[in-house]
C-alpha cells in the first residue's frame, strides 16, 4: 500500500544520518564543535559561528509546542491522511525548531497551547523511512 | 546614502490592460501591457528603456528581449513578493550613478490561470522536512506565525479579521478590485476554515495580473507627462525562507532592517507618513510588519486597523487600493502596492483619494516575512 503521505524527497547526503536515526527510531540532531550549539536543518557549516566541525548527537525527544494550525485542507494530493490534521513547529529541547504534525490530540485549537510539552513518536511510512512526529508529552 | 535620497522619480505605472482571471493570456502579454501602459503614463518610449528589472518566472532578458530593446543595465533579483520593491531601490542606484537613465520594473503573472507556470527552485529542503507533514502553500506557513503571535500578546481572530475589513472597505471604492461588497468582522469569521487561524477570508486573492513602475533621475522627471513622484528613502533586507530559521516567530527582522536604512535615507520617522501601503497576503502580516517597523510596541499593530483609523477618512489611510485580499493578488504582489501609493501622491485615486497625501510609505515581504523591501515615496522635492 502507498504511504499515506509524501515521502522526503530528496534525501539529501548531509541529512543521511538525520533519516538513518529515524529509521532506528531515534531523533538525530547535528550539533556544532565550536560553539556547542545545535542546528537544524543539516547543513556543512554551522549557522550560528560558521564553523565547519560538526557531530550528529541524539535528540532527547523532548520538546515544546511553538506553534501550531489546524488544516482544512492540504493542495499535496499525495497527502491523504485524513484533515483536520494539526501542522505543528516543534522546538527541541536541544534549540532547533522542526516542522511536524501533533498526533494523538484532537485538533481542536481550544485543546491545543502553544509552549505545551512534546515528544516525539516515530511512524513508519516504507522499509527506508520513518516519519518524526510529536504529542502531548 | 543621503545623496540617493529623491535622486530619482517614479514617472510611470499602470497594470496590465485587465487584472483578474486571464486564462487566454501569458505571463509575457501581462509583463508587455503593464511595460507598454506604464511607458505611456510617463510620456515616454519603449525606446527610451536602457534598465529592465524583473522577478520571478522570467529573466530580465527575457522581458528584454520582448520589448525589443538592449539594456545598459539588467537585475533579476528574486526573493519573494517584494523584489519589485526592492528593485525600486536598485533602480535608483544604477540611475543615480548614470548606470541607466531609464529603468522599468516589470511584473507579469498567470498566479490564477497558471498560463506557462512552471516551479523552478531547489525542492531538497521543503521535500525533507515540510512535505511529508502536509506544509506547503502559503497559508500553512503563515498559520504559524500568526498562532504564535496570537499565544504571545493575545490576538484575537476578531481582530485579524478587522484587517480583511478595512481593506475591503476601500476595494468598494477602487473600480479594478476584484471584490467590492463591504464585509463585517462576523462575515470573515464565518467564512470558509482553510487553516485555522485564517478562513478564506483572512487569505489574499489568486489572479492573473501585470505592473510596471518606469523610474528616471530627477532632473529628467521634470519633463515626463505626469507629476514625479521621488524616492526619498529604500531600504531591503533579507532573514530567511524556511520558517524553522525566523530567529522570532512574530517579529521580522527583515522588515526591521529593511524600514531603518529606508528611514534613515529619507530622514523620516513613522509618525511622519500620512498615507501606507503593505504587502497583505494575509490578514495579520500588515500588523506584524507595522510592529516590525516601529510603528508601534509589539502587538499592537491590529489596533491601527480598527474602525476609523485605516479605513476611508481615517487618520493613517492603510491598504488603499483594497490590498491583495480584495483587490488583486497575482503571486508577487509586490509591483501593486508601488503603483497605487504613485497614484495616490499624483492625486488621481477619485473616490479613494487621501487628501492631501504627501509622504507614502510601502512595505513588502517576500516568502513568510522572509524577506522584505521599504519605500519612503513623496511629491515634495
Amino acid at each position: 500500500m502507498d504511504p499515506p503521505r509524501p515521502l522526503p524527497t530528496p534525501i539529501t547526503p548531509e541529512a543521511r544520518p538525520y533519516w538513518d536515526g529515524a529509521r532506528e527510531g531515534r531523533l538525530m540532531i547535528p550539533r556544532c564543535d565550536a560553539c556547542g550549539k545545535a542546528f537544524m536543518y543539516p547543513r556543512v557549516l554551522c549557522p550560528h559561528c560558521g564553523a565547519r566541525e560538526i557531530t550528529w548527537i541524539r535528540a532527547s525527544g523532548r520538546g515544546r509546542l511553538f506553534s501550531f494550525e489546524i488544516a482544512h485542507q492540504i493542495l499535496n494530493r499525495a497527502f491523504k491522511v485524513k484533515t483536520p490534521v494539526v501542522l505543528a513547529m516543534v522546538e527541541l529541547e536541544e534549540g532547533p525548531r522542526l516542522l511536524t504534525n501533533l498526533v494523538e490530540v484532537e485538533p481542536d485549537p481550544a485543546r491545543l497551547r502553544c509552549d505545551m510539552p512534546v515528544e516525539v513518536v516515530f511512524e513508519r511510512l516504507t522499509d527506508e523511512i520513518t516519519l518524526p512526529m510529536f504529542r502531548p508529552a | 546614502m543621503r545623496a540617493l535620497s529623491s535622486s530619482v522619480c517614479i514617472v510611470g505605472v499602470d497594470e496590465s490592460d485587465e487584472i483578474g482571471t486571464l486564462p487566454g493570456k501569458s505571463q509575457l502579454t501581462l509583463h508587455l501591457e503593464a511595460v507598454h501602459n506604464a511607458v505611456r503614463d510617463a510620456g515616454l518610449r519603449i525606446s527610451d528603456i536602457d534598465g529592465v528589472f524583473t522577478a520571478g518566472q522570467h529573466s530580465p532578458a527575457t522581458i528584454a528581449e520582448a520589448l525589443g530593446v538592449i539594456p545598459r543595465y539588467v537585475d533579476g533579483t528574486t526573493v519573494g513578493g517584494c523584489s519589485f520593491i526592492i528593485m525600486v531601490g536598485h533602480a535608483m542606484l544604477a540611475l543615480h550613478h548614470g548606470l541607466c537613465d531609464v529603468a522599468v520594473i516589470s511584473h507579469g503573472e498567470s498566479g490564477r490561470s497558471g498560463v506557462g507556470v512552471s516551479p523552478r527552485r531547489d525542492t531538497a529542503l521543503p521535500g525533507q522536512f515540510e512535505a511529508p507533514y502536509g506544509f506547503g502553500g502559503a497559508p500553512t506557513y503563515f498559520g504559524l506565525v500568526t498562532t504564535r503571535h496570537m499565544h504571545e500578546h493575545g490576538t484575537t481572530l476578531e481582530q485579524w479579521a478587522q484587517v480583511a475589513v478595512s481593506t475591503r472597505a476601500w476595494a468598494a471604492l477602487n473600480p479594478k478590485a476584484k471584490h467590492r461588497d463591504p464585509i463585517t468582522v462576523r462575515d470573515v469569521l464565518a467564512s470558509r476554515p482553510v487553516v485555522w487561524p485564517f478562513n478564506v477570508l483572512n487569505i489574499c486573492l489568486v489572479t492573473d495580473a501585470g505592473g510596471a513602475v518606469v523610474l528616471t533621475r530627477a532632473e529628467r522627471a521634470r519633463d515626463c507627462a505626469k507629476k514625479p513622484v521621488y524616492v526619498r528613502g529604500a531600504g531591503e533586507g533579507a532573514e530567511h525562507v524556511m520558517l524553522t530559521q525566523m530567529r522570532d516567530l512574530t517579529f521580522s527582522e527583515a522588515t526591521r532592517v529593511s524600514g531603518q536604512k529606508a528611514f534613515a535615507m529619507a530622514g523620516v520617522g513613522p509618525a511622519d507618513f500620512d498615507h501606507v501601503m503593505l504587502y497583505d497576503a494575509f490578514t495579520s502580516g500588515p500588523p506584524i510588519m507595522l510592529e516590525s517597523l516601529g510603528f508601534c510596541a509589539r502587538g499592537e499593530g491590529v489596533h491601527l486597523f480598527e474602525e476609523g483609523r485605516s479605513t476611508p477618512g481615517g487618520r493613517l489611510p492603510i491598504n488603499t487600493n483594497g490590498g491583495g485580499l480584495s483587490y488583486t493578488h497575482s503571486g508577487m504582489y509586490g509591483i501593486f502596492p508601488i503603483i497605487e501609493s504613485v497614484r495616490q501622491l499624483r492625486g488621481e485615486c477619485g473616490p479613494r483619494q487621501v487628501p492631501g497625501a504627501r509622504l507614502s510609505l510601502v512595505n513588502g515581504m517576500g516568502g513568510m516575512l522572509s524577506a522584505a523591501g521599504t519605500l519612503v515615496l513623496t511629491n515634495e522635492t
